[in-house]
């Protein structure tokens, strides 16, 4: 009998060494950024625990780490609220300008202009900020505290140099200003043109139209996109570092004095070369806080591109 | 019996279907009215140019006004937002125009050939330059990109080629999106938690400052690369394994020369985006003031490294370094616009053709 029934004839594809190694070069590849992820998160714990619970003494702040990582917390935070509540407006209606109120063909030009602006290196904004928008400022955030100083935010002194967290968080406002106009720009786009046209049909003005069409379709992709710019801010370091005027542990809401709280990056960018010893783990582990927060809330905006990815699939 | 014959008042039609409008040149003329008043303030009365900003976007909200007496509540809304969208988008241009224009006019001023050729070693004052810098970032960048392309590309196609959608490749997706959202400060902190396991407290190497670039890189490229290969039709694959070609010659020698032009667009904005990194190179890499060409050993200068530098640690007098600062941040801000530029031409010449 001839060997009709032989198993290896079952095989319908030959493997090659060629496949093997290829396939298994672009999985390890893929591992290895888990393993990379892994990582960060590892080797920041190693190295940051011990600055956890460093005792006082040991480091050079005097301060145990709680009450030393929470006035930089909360300098992050102002600094990255503030820069989102004056980005967002302006970011809506820049990409509601490029899809829809420029001339089309002019659209994709003035996409690339602010484009433009997230290519530029943050230590260059840093310099515009100390050199251009700081001195500009100055006389503003007199005019604020003489006018306005019953307002907690801008209750003064002005400071001469105008080296504040408010100066600061227009600095960051600008430089999430593109990330979020590229992904409001995309998502106005994407609204069905039938439901612009059934809106301007029925008679409703541009402006109407906007309110009753796009912004219902675009709301999610909006908020996600201010989540996103939210992240860039709270981890953007340099800009904050070079302009900020920082006197440490400062916790308050006045904005244009030039005693100012910290953020996170900014103090460790400020604190890394002469640290030593405990000191560094304590930078490390606020690292980690950081990485932290800007985790979540990246987290976050992912979740909600996702939610909306589901209920477009339906229109 | 007489009959009155009333010839009906004379109708007009377009009145009668859109109501009372502004004329058609109204909003152009008040535009250019604005204009000429604020150029005219801001040539004969010394205002200065954000006042005369201002003053524009002043005069041009008379529009939505007289549109709200001539042509009611709605109209007027859809006017005054017209104008705000309008004027966001110049308030946008203002931070771009006013950066390359302090940039380039503060930081002309050192540029020449000595600028470029000598470092800052036993510099005092006026001279010196930015060469160690200059090297150190070409060194620096050039590693992260040899450690990140190869990684990026495989992930990408291990995601588009191989995966499957299986639970593996969910993961590297969402946790390629973390790495986006990684803080640069973040990854100093990382490269130099690594490095301190294997070399001690302290270390300063130029490959940590790769290694961090990389830990930012490594996600963008992996993000561009897989909208690429997705890009890649079908049929071409198909019709490779029709010829009986194996997998990897498929994706090696169709499918990755078809996406080629998208990938190196990447890749060159990828490098574009981590060359202008500095918190993480402050962290890992430090500053000094000769040249290292090692990147193995000791510190190593880089450009915003340096600009950031000369900016903080000034000396006396300060003007000399404050202008080296502008310099180097010059340099750079072209080396990126350059890197950006080659990325639009790359993929504006040799995307391939016939399928748009």
């Amino acid at each position: 009998m001839t060997s009709t029934l032989d198993p290896r004839r079952k095989r319908s594809t030959v493997v090659r060494p060629g496949d093997r190694i290829f396939s298994g070069l672009s999985t390890s590849a893929g591992i290895l950024i888990l393993v990379v992820l892994a990582g960060v998160a590892a080797f920041l714990t190693i190295e940051g625990v011990p600055g956890v619970l460093a005792s006082p003494d040991e480091v050079k702040s005097g301060q145990s780490f709680l009450p030393y990582v929470w006035p930089l917390v909360f300098g992050t935070l102002l600094a990255a609220t503030i820069a989102l509540i004056l980005a967002v407006p302006v970011a809506i209606g820049v990409a509601l300008f490029i899809s829809h109120y420029s001339p089309r063909k002019l659209g994709q030009v003035l996409g690339y202009l602010i484009d433009l602006l997230a290519a530029v290196p943050s230590v260059v904004y840093g310099l515009w900020g100390i050199g251009f928008l700081a001195p500009h400022m100055a006389p503003i955030y007199q005019w604020l505290e003489d006018n306005l100083g019953f307002i907690p935010l801008f209750a003064g002194p002005a400071s001469a140099t105008g080296r504040t967290i408010l100066t600061a968080s227009i600095v960051l406002a600008v430089m999430i200003l593109p990330i979020m106009t590229a992904i409001c720009r995309e998502i106005f786009l994407q609204t069905p043109r039938l439901h612009e046209e059934a809106a301007l049909a029925l008679g409703a003005t541009r402006w109407e139209m906007a309110r009753m069409a796009i912004f219902p379709y675009a709301r999610s992709g909006i908020v996600s996109a201010a989540m996103l710019g939210l992240g860039r801010a709270l981890g953007e370091t340099l800009a904050v570092a070079m302009v900020l005027s920082v006197s440490v542990g400062t916790v308050s809401p006045n904005l244009i004095s030039s005693t100012n709280p910290s953020t996170i990056a900014a103090n460790i960018a400020l604190s890394f070369g002469e640290a030593s010893g405990k000191t560094v783990n304590v930078l490390i582990a606020s690292g980690l806080v950081l990485f932290v927060i800007t985790f979540l809330v990246n987290f976050a905006a992912r979740a909600i591109v996702d939610r909306r990815k589901e209920f477009s699939g339906a229109n | 019996m007489t009959t009155t014959t009333k010839t009906p008042p004379p109708v007009d039609v377009h009145r009668e279907l859109y109501g009372a409008q502004l004329p058609i040149w109204g909003p152009r003329v008040l535009l250019g009215g604005a204009v000429v008043v604020a150029a005219a303030l801001y040539l004969l009365a010394g205002v200065n140019i954000m006042m005369a900003a201002l003053i524009v976007f002043a005069i041009s909200l008379l529009l939505p006004i007289w549109s709200a007496v001539v042509e009611g509540r709605r109209k007027a809304t859809d006017r005054l937002v017209t104008v705000l969208v309008t004027s966001s988008f110049v308030l946008a241009m203002f931070p771009l125009f006013s950066i390359l224009y302090t940039v380039i006019d503060k930081g002309t001023k050192v540029l020449g050939v000595d600028f470029f050729t000598f470092s800052m070693r036993n510099v005092v004052g006026e001279g010196g330059g930015i060469y160690h810098a200059l090297a150190g970032t070409l060194l620096i960048t050039g590693a992260a990109t040899l450690i990140s392309v190869p990684i990026g590309m495989f992930t990408a196609i291990y995601l588009v080629e191989y995966s499957d959608g299986n639970r593996l490749s969910r993961w590297i997706r969402f946790l390629v999106d973390v790495m986006t959202g990684i803080p640069s400060i973040v990854a100093g902190l990382f490269a130099y938690a690594l490095f301190v396991l294997f070399f001690g407290e302290g270390v300063r190497m130029g490959i940590g400052g790769s290694v961090a670039l990389s830990v930012l890189m490594i996600p963008v490229v992996v993000r561009s690369t897989e909208e690429m290969l997705k890009l890649v039709p079908n049929e071409l694959r198909e019709a490779s394994y029709a010829l009986g070609v194996p997998k990897w010659r498929t994706v090696s020698k169709v499918v990755l020369p078809t996406a080629l032009a998208g990938i190196v667009t990447g890749i060159t904005l990828a490098i574009a985006r981590v060359i202008g990194e500095t918190a993480p190179l402050l962290i890992i890499a430090g500053a000094t003031d000769s040249v290292n060409f090692n990147l193995f050993d000791g510190r190593m200068a880089s450009l915003p490294v340096f600009a950031y530098a000369s900016q903080r640690n000034p000396g006396v007098p300060p003007e000399f370094s404050i202008d080296r600062a502008w310099g180097a941040a010059l340099t750079l801000l072209l080396i990126v616009m350059l890197l950006n530029l080659i990325a639009r031409l790359v993929s504006y010449f040799f995307s391939p053709k016939g399928e748009r």
